[in-house]
């Protein structure tokens, strides 16, 4: 292929005055995208007197300083329920990883009542339960204020099995096929031919659930009532959103120096907050460009 | 979804009886036990919860569970009788069309437009720039919100620089459903592309050349080529979100309905969770939950069978 532009020799050049058009709208849509994230870093490194200049806004940070950060991590708040989170993530995107890919290779397979169970996965996408059902039958499994509350009644999520058992489709038959006639079982086939195999659609579905972990917080509002317990996105709500002072957060100054504006500690938490998200973007960018899942969604 | 279900199994050609049972279990329990923790999954927390609902029709007592006194359609009466679960239909419904209206021929013309693109290096520069919103969570997205259209906000202070009232756009009743659907657009717009995207891909190139050698003009092409292209992906998706017009976002709106109150900020969703988990009435809240999910299967069946009249495949064949 040429190295950047694919213009086909039928195609007309675009007009000066279209081609103008579309790079200002596309430049203010980049604004428009990366803007709120500049103001969001550039706040959490601001000084009291940036932020006093600049009547609460600020976008060039005159005198930056770090110790928005030091405050949050200093209080045992916010540090704790980076651990909560991150713990949720792992054991959440494991446990997702493993029972969709069980149930979405079984469904992909010649298997007793297949008919019916796919029928069991399918319409389970039609029919989401609501927040009420969904809360009592939490309480009455006794899961109420437990860690496994915010993963085992989210644990599968009907696109990603779909995505996954049609992945699973189109591996050839015969290749499965040999492997049975050379007397391997399903469970070997899976392990040593199809897992190998899959490694960019497990990536992809782990990246997607990870993210999803990372992110929820309705769960953790509907069930945990002790506060101690709480994700990072749960005191983010609580602290920046809804404005209530974070226990054991104080303001820490440097010696000599004016401690930070809430402001800048509130958004250090935002910034903190979205770090793990753009550390993984450039990862699910790759599969996306390689359109793993564009293919999975016509399907 | 209708996908031919082609078995791989090697069969011998001679017939024989089909293998009992018995036979089937000792042969397939391996594949059946991977299966398990999924099956159980879907019967513990989506189909129960879907039988859960018959408390709608009790005096539903938390000492009695699920086996409370039936008292026929009581929760649904005293339901409508409420002036407040009407507003929260209504506050669904119009920013549910609001976000429909004005989000969804957004992610069509940006496609349209990435896809005009002739340098894929700059292509997908922006592409990834604009995904990356529907990957951050609805907390930290509204905390950006506030941070440029709040009190110390962008907003805010440009209108202060100039001598106008600060408008303090995330706090007022009156601004709220455009702040929703502005979100809405900002976070999904970019990620709603993708599946366009693939679409517009899908066309067959030639067809363009051929157009093209024949005369016709760039407007022409998009008219009759690349606009029924994705005319069938598009009558999909207006229809998955048809059957959404209840649910106007719950996350989001959950996240902002305390800054402006009830009034301008309750929608469904938000209503069924503060009646039931906040205020403890769990039939009522159910009912109201209930309502939700019929009536969204009956649009989404409906839009089906619609998109079929018109000759489109849609989402259920």
């Amino acid at each position: 292929m040429s190295s950047r532009t694919a213009r086909p020799p039928w195609m007309e050049r675009p007009s000066p005055a279209y081609t103008t058009a579309r790079v200002f709208v596309f430049g203010m849509i980049l604004i428009a995208v990366l803007y709120p994230f500049v103001s969001v870093l550039s706040t959490s490194l601001a000084s009291q007197q940036d932020v006093d200049e600049g009547g609460g806004m600020v976008l060039v940070p005159l005198h930056p300083s770090i110790e928005a950060y030091t405050s949050i991590f200093q209080g045992g708040v916010v540090s704790r329920a980076i651990m909560v989170s991150i713990g949720i993530t792992l054991i959440g995107t494991l446990l997702s990883l493993a029972v969709t890919t069980g149930l979405a290779y079984g469904l992909s397979r010649p298997v007793l009542w297949r008919k019916q169970l796919l029928m069991l996965a399918l319409l389970s996408l039609l029919f989401q339960p609501g927040i009420i059902p969904s809360y009592l039958v939490v309480k009455q499994l006794g899961l109420l204020n437990s860690y496994a509350s915010l993963i085992l009644p989210v644990m599968l999520n009907g696109f990603n099995l779909v995505v996954m058992r049609q992945f699973f489709m189109e591996i050839p038959h015969e290749l499965i096929d040999s492997a049975r006639i050379d007397g391997a079982g399903e469970l070997r086939i899976l392990l040593q031919l199809v897992l190998p195999l899959s490694g960019a659609i497990l990536a992809v579905i782990a990246l997607l659930y990870a993210v999803f972990y990372w992110n929820a917080f309705f769960q953790a509002l509907l069930y945990l009532q002790d506060s101690s317990m709480w994700p990072l996105q749960l005191v983010l709500r609580q602290y920046v959103i809804q404005g209530s002072p974070l226990p054991g957060v104080t303001a820490y100054a440097a010696p000599g120096g004016s401690p930070p504006p809430t402001q800048s500690i509130q958004m250090a938490v935002v910034v903190v907050a979205t770090i793990p998200i753009l550390v993984v973007y450039p990862f699910l960018q790759k599969y996306f460009s390689k359109g793993v899942l564009t293919g999975a969604i016509k399907g | 979804m209708s996908r031919a279900i082609t078995f791989s199994r090697a069969r011998p050609l001679a017939a024989r009886a089909e293998p009992s049972l018995i036979q089937r279990l000792k042969r397939d329990w391996v594949l059946l036990a991977l299966m398990a923790p999924g099956l159980a999954f879907l019967v513990i927390f989506v189909y129960l919860p879907n039988l859960g609902n018959v408390i709608a029709f009790q005096a539903y007592l938390p000492f009695l569970g699920f086996s409370s006194p039936f008292v026929g359609f009581e929760n649904f009466r005293q339901l409508f009788a409420a002036p407040a679960f009407w507003s929260a239909v209504s506050n669904t419904v119009v920013i549910s069309a609001m976000q429909l209206i004005l989000y969804f021929p957004v992610p069509v013309i940006l496609a349209l437009m990435l896809s005009g693109l002739v340098n894929n290096n700059v292509r997908r520069i922006i592409q990834s720039i604009v995904y990356l919103p529907h990957f951050i969570s609805w907390v930290i997205i509204v905390a950006l919100f506030q941070q440029i259209f709040g009190g110390a906000g962008l907003v805010d202070h440009f209108a202060r620089a100039i001598g106008l009232p600060a408008p303090s756009i995330t706090n007022s009743p009156e601004w709220f459903k455009w702040l929703m659907t502005v979100q809405v657009i900002w976070k999904e717009a970019g990620w709603g592309t993708i599946i366009y995207l693939a679409a517009l891909l899908a066309i067959d190139a030639d067809l363009y050349e051929a157009a093209a050698v024949d005369g016709a003009t760039a407007l022409r092409r998009l008219w009759h080529i690349t606009l029924p292209g994705i005319l069938g992906v598009t009558v999909l998706l207006l229809i998955l979100r048809l059957g959404n017009i209840l649910s106007a976002g719950f996350e989001q709106i959950l996240l902002q309905r305390n800054a402006v109150g009830p009034q301008a900020g309750e929608i469904l969703d938000t209503y069924v969770y503060f009646q039931g988990i906040s205020a403890g009435q769990y039939a009522m809240a159910a009912a109201a939950g209930l309502i939700k999910a019929v009536v969204g299967l009956a649009l989404i069946l409906g839009a089906n069978k619609l998109a079929h009249r018109l000759g489109q495949p849609g989402l259920i064949s």
